[in-house]
């Protein structure tokens, strides 16, 4: 059973695709529009993290600081101490890969309120290759105290996400990615920082399975295709990774088996972070799909998503492998 | 060109001898920190609190201040004493530095003392900082007559991100910044000539878009003419103070090795490490 506001077209062949970081250029416009201290900064990325949006209709509100990741984390700090509500863009892998110290320094240590957009995040940012494809983003910004972290399913949900992260006082990171993805919420579907909603649930479960980000759709694509072989389960989207909503123990007790399915290194990210949770609070079996912790590559991206095992068909098997043990 | 009265130097003078005292002796209390550093800029900091920073001690949030952004922050016993002096808080509150629990922690933190403006100690992010907040005080008001002061280290400026924030700075063309550097030739490992040279570094900060001044970093006169001087361009400036690490104390000056060593714990073939407290407390004139 899908939740009710989701997009009933979800399980088509011709369901909408659209790219997650198209959200965040149309939350950050929006948020922008609604509050004159948002402004946004990018290191010479702006029409790939679509802050060209923001840029254009608010030039006055825009700082380029050009390919210095490092100087924008601490750019916006001192813009937030003034009382603006900065949001600065780059690929994941640059922003907060390389401006990492600056963030947990300037932004994290002295509690800024501002708001860092990562995106090309996961395996399928397709030809630029591995040095592109962030793959250990949630692990490093989850790690840093004061620091939320979201990671949208789709387009409506990160434009969402951006809203109302102009209006969350703290630091904040979004996690985004590159390719068109099918668009699984609908405007009537809720978003609250911190929630983690269930997105698609059988009569009979036999196992929850956790999804974040790009590869949502792939799992509850797997849940579907499982469910008409009789095999039930519960499919949550967990958008915020920290704070973790605590309804994934519930969720989890119904089942006393647990699949996490990102597009991240399996070591540190979502399903690290749920493993955590449920090793102290209710221990049960937690098994992790996500790269295997390797660099990713150029290829298309349901190629890679293919290689690295976290496509439906991967989820479908890996599921049927855990209900029999 | 804006001169300062011999009674202000006298205050000032009077100051900057106060705030040696207090740097050393809370360093000595707290068994760790910097010496070089803080000593060789007091007399910066005594001029700049006394006679030129906009700012209201019993109001430290005060809209109207200027900001004073400290990017080398293990300095950063200077700008506690110099804070304590000037009436921010307590001079006897300076003998928690580095303590459990203390609001003056081993570096700035802006969580534990809010008055400060900026949490600091990596190297590298002030300027970009200062640059950020002088660039949202530019969309609130384009006229504002407040000035942003970043204060670094010249061994801080091997740090790749200084520089990002300076090509930056040179584009944004900001009336109302000013760069501080703390030329004192010294860093952790030496001298900074062999450890990584600067030179030619007015070239550099030229070749930037950046104006720049030098000043003698212990002559309240200089530092008071060059700061107006300065604020006068209307451009980003860099001024370089030259400085002799550990002024004030001539048993310590100019050994790089003080750079990250209390009094107590320096270089001992000079003076012994039981004698260092009294010595430097005997050179800086203190009866207490």
């Amino acid at each position: 059973m899908l939740e009710r506001s989701l997009n009933k077209k979800i399980f088509s062949d011709d369901v909408e695709q659209q790219p997650i970081r198209k959200g965040y250029g149309q939350g950050l416009l929006e948020a922008g529009e609604r509050n004159k201290n948002v402004v946004a900064l990018c290191a010479d990325l702006t029409e790939s993290t679509h802050t060209h949006l923001f840029r254009n209709r608010f030039p006055e509100r825009f700082v380029q600081v050009g390919v210095g990741e490092q100087s924008m984390a601490s750019v916006a700090s001192g813009m937030a101490s003034m009382g603006k509500i900065p949001f600065f863009s780059s690929y994941a892998m640059f922003s907060p890969g390389r401006n990492w110290e600056q963030i947990r320094t300037t932004i994290c240590y002295n509690d800024t309120n501002a708001k860092i957009a990562g995106s090309h995040a996961g395996i399928s940012v397709g030809p630029d290759g591995g040095t592109h494809q962030a793959l250990e983003d949630i692990a490093i910004t989850r790690v840093i105290p004061n620091m939320t972290v979201i990671v949208p399913c789709d387009m409506e949900e990160a434009r969402k996400a951006t809203i109302e992260a102009a209006e969350f006082v703290g630091p904040v990171y979004i996690r985004l990615a590159r390719e068109n993805t099918p668009v699984i919420t609908t405007k009537d579907t809720q978003f609250k920082i911190g929630d983690a909603e269930v997105f698609f649930k059988s009569s009979n479960p036999r196992i929850t399975i956790f999804a974040c980000g790009s590869v949502m759709h792939s799992a509850m694509v797997a849940a579907n295709t499982l469910s008409e072989e009789n095999i039930g389960s519960i499919v949550v989207n967990v958008s915020t990774i920290k704070p973790l909503d605590k309804r994934i123990v519930e969720y989890s007790k119904e089942t006393n088996l647990v699949l996490t399915v990102e597009s991240h290194q399996r070591i540190g990210g979502m399903g690290s972070a749920i493993s955590e949770l449920l090793s102290e609070v209710s221990p049960m079996r937690v098994v992790r799909i996500g790269v295997d912790d390797k660099f990713g590559q150029s290829g298309s991206p349901a190629e890679l998503l293919e290689h690295y095992g976290l496509g439906t068909q991967s989820i479908v098997k890996k599921v049927k492998d855990l209900v029999k043990q | 060109m804006t001169s300062i009265s011999s009674e202000d130097i006298k205050k000032i003078e009077g100051k900057a001898k106060d705030i040696r005292i207090s740097i050393i002796k809370s360093l000595s209390e707290a068994g760790s920190g910097h010496t070089a550093g803080p000593l060789d800029m007091s007399d910066v900091f005594a001029t700049f609190y006394h006679s030129i920073l906009r700012h209201n001690p019993k109001n430290p949030s005060w809209e109207k201040r200027d900001r004073v952004i400290l990017s080398n922050g293990h300095i950063c016993p200077v700008l506690y004493a110099t804070m304590a002096h000037f009436g921010y808080f307590k001079v006897e509150e300076l003998k928690t530095l580095r303590k459990f629990g203390s609001r003056l922690q081993g570096h700035p933190h802006r969580e534990f003392l809010p008055m400060l403006e900026t949490s600091s100690g990596p190297l590298g992010s002030g300027l970009s900082q200062a640059l950020g907040m002088a660039i949202a005080e530019r969309i609130n008001n384009k006229n504002s007559d407040k000035f942003f002061y970043c204060f670094m280290g010249d061994g801080e400026l091997d740090c790749g991100q200084c520089w990002e924030a300076l090509m930056h700075a040179g584009k944004e063309n900001l009336p109302n910044i000013i760069a501080i550097i703390d030329r004192n030739h010294i860093q952790i490992d030496g001298k900074t000539d062999e450890v990584m040279p600067l030179e030619p570094l007015v070239e550099k900060f030229l070749s930037f878009n950046w104006n720049v001044l030098e000043m003698d970093g212990h002559s309240v006169s200089d530092i008071y003419e060059k700061i107006n001087l300065a604020k006068s361009f209307k451009k980003q400036t860099v001024i370089i103070a030259n400085t002799i690490p550990s002024k004030g104390v001539p048993e310590f000056e100019g050994d790089y090795r003080w750079h990250g060593a209390p009094p107590g714990k320096g270089p001992s073939d000079v003076v012994p490490k039981d004698k260092q407290l009294e010595v430097a407390l005997k050179a800086l004139g203190d009866n207490s």
